[in-house]
């Protein structure tokens, strides 16, 4: 399964920088990531090449972090391809609790990793449907 | 100028009178206080066993300070003198540590507490004919039933308004003539600042006088609220342990607060040594009622600093009257009227796991109004990293802050090891408001 790196950070200057140092450090690519705002605090999630090590790395530094599993559906980087993923949810009943993506080849391929609660559930619902989910070491072969 | 009085034989009483009057009334306390367990021990140790053994007021310093502690661990019937049968009203307050404590009343108990409102209300120079709008919190906190009681005595037209809910303050203010208020000194601020977004001159108000009390408050704010409302504001003092208000109130000189004498004996002490000090020396306020039944209460320490001030008050009453209260000897908060320990905040805090040890209670000024923030740190070993388990962690402390210190406070998560670390817990409470 393809892992996220979920981290805690006060919503004050520098602590961005400060995560991005100790991924740096440790020789971490950021695939992409989102961050949630929530006023005095916010939540960065992270797509990494190396996500074990990052979080290892993080929480060293005391950061307060988790690894969390995610669904990483390959799509096509293409108008209609985002619509076709999301009749699926739609005809499925699927609850997205935060999902982002980022481009892998223009024009060609697309990441779109989506947080549900079950997800063995709704790993089987969207490859029936005939869409491929990317286990963690085909995440970072792309 | 003319003063009223509501009782002009004991508010002028002189003083060698005033004092026979207080140790008959000692004395007849102490039989009270012989029929609770907590008193009985400490006053047979003293070697006092009936009422008799109290000969004179200098008595009294052969019996022992009572403090917050005493009235927690003789919570909830240590102190109780009558029987329950006796007892038509309770008001608890939270102690340090979230464990509360009692006061029982008898029906002669509220009778007195109300003549003590009686008097403060009409030495201010109000009268029946006021229409009187009592802003204060009711319910266990005696802040709004105290009043209450004394103005219907007065026979003043009632508006039991609580506290809270400006518009609506201002409407019944406008709707009803209300002429005289009891009300915080940031509350009163609040409001005025609140008069003309919701479109009400002070020509289309009646008021006139303002009982402000429950916070301390400078002569300056005094002069602000007079200032801004075109108002009297009189300066009103009181703890729950005594009653509630009515303890202290001015009249309408507006020189010190008048202490019912009669009702308590008033020391000042060292708060160290505790040593009795002179009138005009500043130190801690120590009570003891003189005519309650249910609960007697012998030489409580206020934690109140204060001093009284010497001389004689125009007004003719005897009744020696006490400054503004300059300070604590604890680290009470003040918040909105209500007090609250940093200890009780701690408490709550410490149930939850998933936060560290460290926290800080922030205390700052909004709209006149005091905001409390609480921020904690997360404890990374339990966090999960989940968003909705976050905001949910948020929710559930501040319900139980609420529940706790009955204020409705903002709860900030953390960085663990980003909030400073601090030694003492004083230290941990970060107060930016500006004095009143
Ligand atoms: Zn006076």
């Amino acid at each position: 399964m393809a892992k996220q790196v979920n981290v805690f950070l006060d919503n004050r200057p520098g602590r961005l920088k400060s995560v991005a140092e100790v991924l740096a450090q440790n020789n971490i690519n950021v695939r992409t990531m989102t961050l949630n705002d929530r006023g005095e605090y916010g939540l960065m999630k992270l797509i990494v090449d190396k996500p074990e090590k990052a979080y290892l790395a993080l929480s060293e530094k005391h950061f307060a972090c988790a690894l969390k599993d995610i669904l990483a559906i390959l799509v096509e980087d293409k108008p209609g391809s985002f619509f076709k993923i999301a009749t699926v949810f739609f005809k499925h009943n699927i609850n997205i609790l935060d999902a982002y993506g980022y481009v892998v080849e223009s024009g060609k391929e697309a990441v779109l990793c989506i947080e549900v609660k079950d997800i063995p559930k709704i790993k089987e619902i969207v490859e029936k449907e005939g869409f491929k989910i990317l286990e963690e070491d085909q995440l970072h072969e792309l | 100028m003319e003063i009223a009085y509501w009782n002009k034989e004991i508010e002028t009483i002189d003083r060698d009178s005033l004092k026979h009057l207080q140790l008959k009334y000692l004395k007849e306390t102490i039989g009270y206080a012989l029929r609770t367990s907590l008193y009985k021990k400490r006053l047979q140790k003293a070697g006092i066993t009936s009422p008799d053994d109290i000969k004179s007021l200098d008595d009294l310093k052969r019996i022992p300070f009572t403090t917050k502690d005493d009235l927690r661990e003789s919570y909830p019937r240590g102190l109780l003198a009558v029987d329950i049968g006796d007892v038509i009203r309770i008001h608890t307050s939270s102690g340090t540590t979230g464990t509360p404590t009692v006061i029982y009343h008898t029906q002669q108990d509220l009778n007195n507490w109300t003549e003590l409102l009686a008097r403060c209300i009409i030495a201010t120079g109000a009268t029946r004919n006021d229409v009187f709008q009592n802003m204060m919190s009711y319910g266990l906190f005696t802040g709004g039933l105290g009043l209450h009681y004394g103005a219907e005595a007065v026979g003043m037209m009632v508006i039991p308004a609580g506290g809270g809910n400006t518009r609506r303050q201002i409407k019944l203010m406008k709707d009803f003539r209300t002429s005289v208020i009891h009300i915080t000194p940031s509350y009163a601020l609040h409001i005025a600042s609140k008069l003309e977004e919701f479109g009400v001159s002070l020509n289309e108000l009646a008021l006139r006088k303002a009982y402000l009390g429950a916070e301390p408050y400078s002569e300056n704010t005094r002069r602000k609220i007079e200032d801004l409302l075109r108002i009297d504001v009189y300066n009103s003092y009181g703890l729950s342990e005594m009653n509630g208000p009515g303890v202290s109130f001015e009249c309408v000189y507006k020189c010190g607060m008048h202490t019912w004498e009669d009702n308590y004996i008033l020391e000042v002490i060292d708060p160290k040594s505790g040593e009795n000090l002179d009138d005009g020396e500043e130190g801690e306020l120590v009570f003891t009622t003189l005519r309650r039944q249910a609960t007697p209460l012998l030489r409580y320490r206020s934690r109140d600093l204060a001093y009284i001030l010497p001389g004689d008050c125009e007004c003719k009453r005897t009744h020696r009257r006490l400054s503004r209260i300059t300070g604590r000897t604890d680290d009470m908060l003040i918040i909105n009227g209500v007090n609250v320990f940093p200890s009780q905040i701690e408490e709550v805090i410490m149930q939850f796991p998933e936060v560290g040890h460290n926290y800080q209670i922030y205390i700052d000024k909004q709209e006149n109004l005091d905001k409390l923030i609480v921020k904690v740190e997360i404890y990374s070993k339990l966090f999960t990293g989940d968003l909705a388990e976050l905001e949910a962690l948020k929710r559930r402390i501040k319900d139980e802050l609420r529940a706790s210190i009955v204020i409705n406070p903002t709860v900030e998560l953390h960085e663990p090891g980003s909030l400073p670390v601090f030694e003492g817990k004083a230290q941990r409470v970060v107060d930016k408001r500006p004095a009143l």
